[in-house]
């Protein structure tokens, strides 16, 4: 789960990271209690979206004057920010946050994650950090270094050293920043963050070390021991279709395509999602119907994707021993009866009472067509949707 | 001989008496699994499946000298499972669970370092060795005895490879598990399928995330004249967009080397034959077999 910045800065705070003042407004007219009460020559007015690229974008300004930060205000709030992490039609500003603005001497990068390959966590950090981070680790890869901690182990202040060091920080700078890079790790760790993002990680032109951005992801599984961050969740940033899959407990993601799909099993998902791309197709949507396929989740799935207005057609893949294919067929023409179909079907059905199933989706007098194998679904899905045009 | 579960192993089942545990044990049974009793606290002493339930696996040990365990267990008691199998000194514990937090997984992994218990899991359908037994949620009746080794992060995947090589059989399949911090990865199956007499070819199938199969790659680039076996295998999400996570916690690209392409190209330069799609993994098996 992805949280906005403001969020992110919030609970580091908690862990005694330093943070520039700052605060939320849904609306413009908050912002002229905050502008006095943060008494600041230089406000930076900052869209709230979970996106990255917003400076670019627009998203970020810096301002001098109530004047000027309540007009920014004003102008940001249900602006449209379009980055190459968000849809063509981007994502709406609901939120703005207002922080203290510095003057910067030193911009770097630090980030902590979860590291694949040995278990354990890397903290990944450059003296380059800035906005042409991604740039840096393309074209000069040695100016990013990398601390990896042992699983379950602590990060040490001796490890939070090695990193100072290597960023080419020196005295009480040094000892700042030391500071805060164990404190966002005890953060890290506390919170079951999965990634945790800070750039910059600025050092100020008055020898302050202070978060300026940050961009923090936790891990779903932990959520239910994380009730501050699982709180945070801001339903607005989310597909309202990916809302509805999750109220159903469906694994359900929104893609660009236009061939809805329901599939058992999230490897299955994929390599349907794989299948029709090699015929030429695009998936509309990722979707296992995790757990037992009843007729009842069937039904539910099938209704989510049918509503999806950019789903021309649509695949079901299900393979597996232990449901009965007939009960999975009643299901479907069920659903199908509610919603009218008239968009092309195509169903694999592979388990118990196959035959049985086939034979209520044929007799079902909707366009439904059963198929024997996941190839052969695969083009007539892409071939029917083609044609469909 | 298989690897993993064979004539000899005597099962335990963790979380035996709730619904997960009592439905997939009995389906074990079914299918001729040594299953010798299972273990959930408070119900020591009781029957249940017509074997004994204990209320620790070390009892459960020393009553029934089980070496092998199925978690079933729900998240947030999952990692604590895993652990008293460990201390129990279990040859293998399959941990089914789906769901549990990926730091509870970086405690196991360090309690686990250098112990001499095998974990496969967690979020994984587990292993079954034909005509053996099954620890986990593999269909028994889509598996045939045979000379295949299969070894897949994903459930449903390595259903498919088993249906697709029915004719050649399989001697275990093996599944990893799809979250990003798990015990058994590719490089320690492969070594399994190395070692075993009875494994003439392997199926690898693999997905976005992490980079176990990139590290599968180097392992088979370093087999040597006698001792190579023929792989196949096949990589889920080429069509994944970055930064989603697809159904499975580890199922996310953050980096070139976590996407599908990346995968596949590693494996056949390691001189694997992947297959373009899941549904020619079995014509790209008897390729990599020359039959």
């Amino acid at each position: 789960m992805d949280i906005h910045e403001y969020q992110a800065k919030q609970l580091l705070s908690k862990f005694g990271v330093n943070i520039p003042p700052g605060e939320v407004v849904y609306q413009t007219h908050e912002a002229e209690n905050i502008v006095s009460w943060l008494n600041e020559d230089k406000i930076v007015v900052k869209a709230q979206v979970h996106a990255g690229g917003r400076g670019k974008a627009g998203g970020i300004k810096v301002c001098s004057g109530d004047e000027e930060v309540i007009k920014t205000v004003d102008k940001m709030i249900g602006m449209k920010i379009i980055t190459p992490q968000t849809s063509e039609s981007g994502k709406t500003v609901r939120r703005v946050y207002l922080e203290k603005g510095y003057d910067i001497q030193k911009e770097l990068y630090l980030c902590i994650t979860i590291d694949r390959e040995t278990g354990g966590n890397t903290i990944i950090y450059s003296k380059k950090g800035g906005v042409n981070i991604e740039e840096v680790s393309e074209k000069t890869p040695n100016e990013i270094h990398n601390m990896k901690i042992a699983p379950g182990s602590n990060l040490l202040t001796h490890h939070a050293r090695t990193i100072v060091y290597n960023l080419g920080l020196k005295g009480a700078i040094a000892k700042k920043a030391q500071k805060n890079i164990l404190s966002v790790y005890e953060a890290f760790v506390s919170l079951d963050a999965a990634m945790i993002e800070i750039n910059p990680f600025a050092v100020t032109k008055n020898e302050d070390v202070v978060i300026l951005d940050c961009k923090a992801s936790f891990d779903d599984n932990a959520l239910y021991r994380q009730r501050i961050v699982a709180e945070m969740k801001d339903e607005n940033e989310y597909d309202p279709l990916e809302l509805e899959a999750a109220r159903h407990d469906l694994n359900y993601v929104k893609l660009d395509g236009n061939i809805g799909l329901m599939v058992n099993g999230a490897g299955l998902s994929m390599a349907t999602m794989d299948i029709i791309k090699y015929y030429g197709g695009e998936a509309a949507n990722f979707m296992d119907v995790a757990g037992a396929a009843t007729p009842e989740r069937v039904a539910a799935a099938f209704k989510l994707i049918y509503k999806d207005p950019d789903v021309q057609g649509i695949l079901i893949n299900i393979f597996g021993g232990m449901m009965r294919c007939n009960d999975i067929a009643t299901g479907l023409v069920n659903a199908s009866k509610e919603v009218g179909l008239n968009k092309p079907l195509v169903v694999r059905l592979e388990g118990t009472n196959v035959d049985m199933g086939k034979e209520i989706l044929i007799n079902s007098g909707f366009p439904i067509k059963p198929v024997d194998t996941m190839e052969q679904a695969a083009k007539d899905v892409v071939k029917m949707v083609e044609e469909n045009r | 001989m298989a690897v993993l579960l064979t004539k000899e192993s005597k099962v335990i089942c963790q979380g035996f008496t709730g619904a997960q545990g009592t439905f997939h044990s009995e389906r074990a049974i079914d299918y001729n699994t040594n299953i010798v009793g299972g273990v959930t606290p408070e119900k020591g002493g009781t029957k249940h499946l017509n074997v004994p339930v204990f209320n620790t696996v070390a009892e459960a040990k020393k009553k029934t000298g089980c070496n092998a365990s199925g978690v079933f267990v729900p998240p947030p008691f999952a990692a604590d499972a895993i652990l008293e199998a460990v201390e129990a000194e279990l040859d293998l514990v399959v941990c089914i669970t789906d769901g549990i937090p990926t730091s509870d997984m970086q405690r196991v992994k360090r309690e686990m370092k250098g112990c001499k218990t095998r974990l496969v899991g967690p979020n994984c359908p587990g292993v079954l060795t034909p005509g053996i037994g099954k620890i986990g949620i593999i269909p028994g009746h889509i598996c045939k005895p045979g000379r295949i080794g299969v070894v897949s992060r994903s459930g449903t995947l390595s259903y498919e490879s088993a249906v697709q090589t029915a004719e050649l059989g399989q001697s275990t399949i093996i599944g990893i598990g799809g979250d990003p911090v798990n015990g058994t990865n590719f490089v320690d199956a492969l070594e399994l399928f190395l070692d075993d007499d009875e494994t003439d070819g392997i199926v690898l199938i693999g997905e976005i995330g992490g980079t176990a199969e990139i590290d599968g790659a180097e392992f088979i680039k370093s087999w040597s004249g006698k001792t190579k076996k023929p792989v196949a295998a096949f990589v889920a999400g080429a069509a994944a967009p970055k930064g989603r996570k697809l159904g499975h916690a580890g199922a996310i690209v953050n980096s070139g080397a976590e996407t599908a392409d990346a995968k596949k190209e590693a494996l056949k330069s390691a001189g694997v034959t992947v297959a373009d799609t899941i549904t020619t993994i079995g014509d790209a098996m008897r390729k990599a077999m020359k039959i």
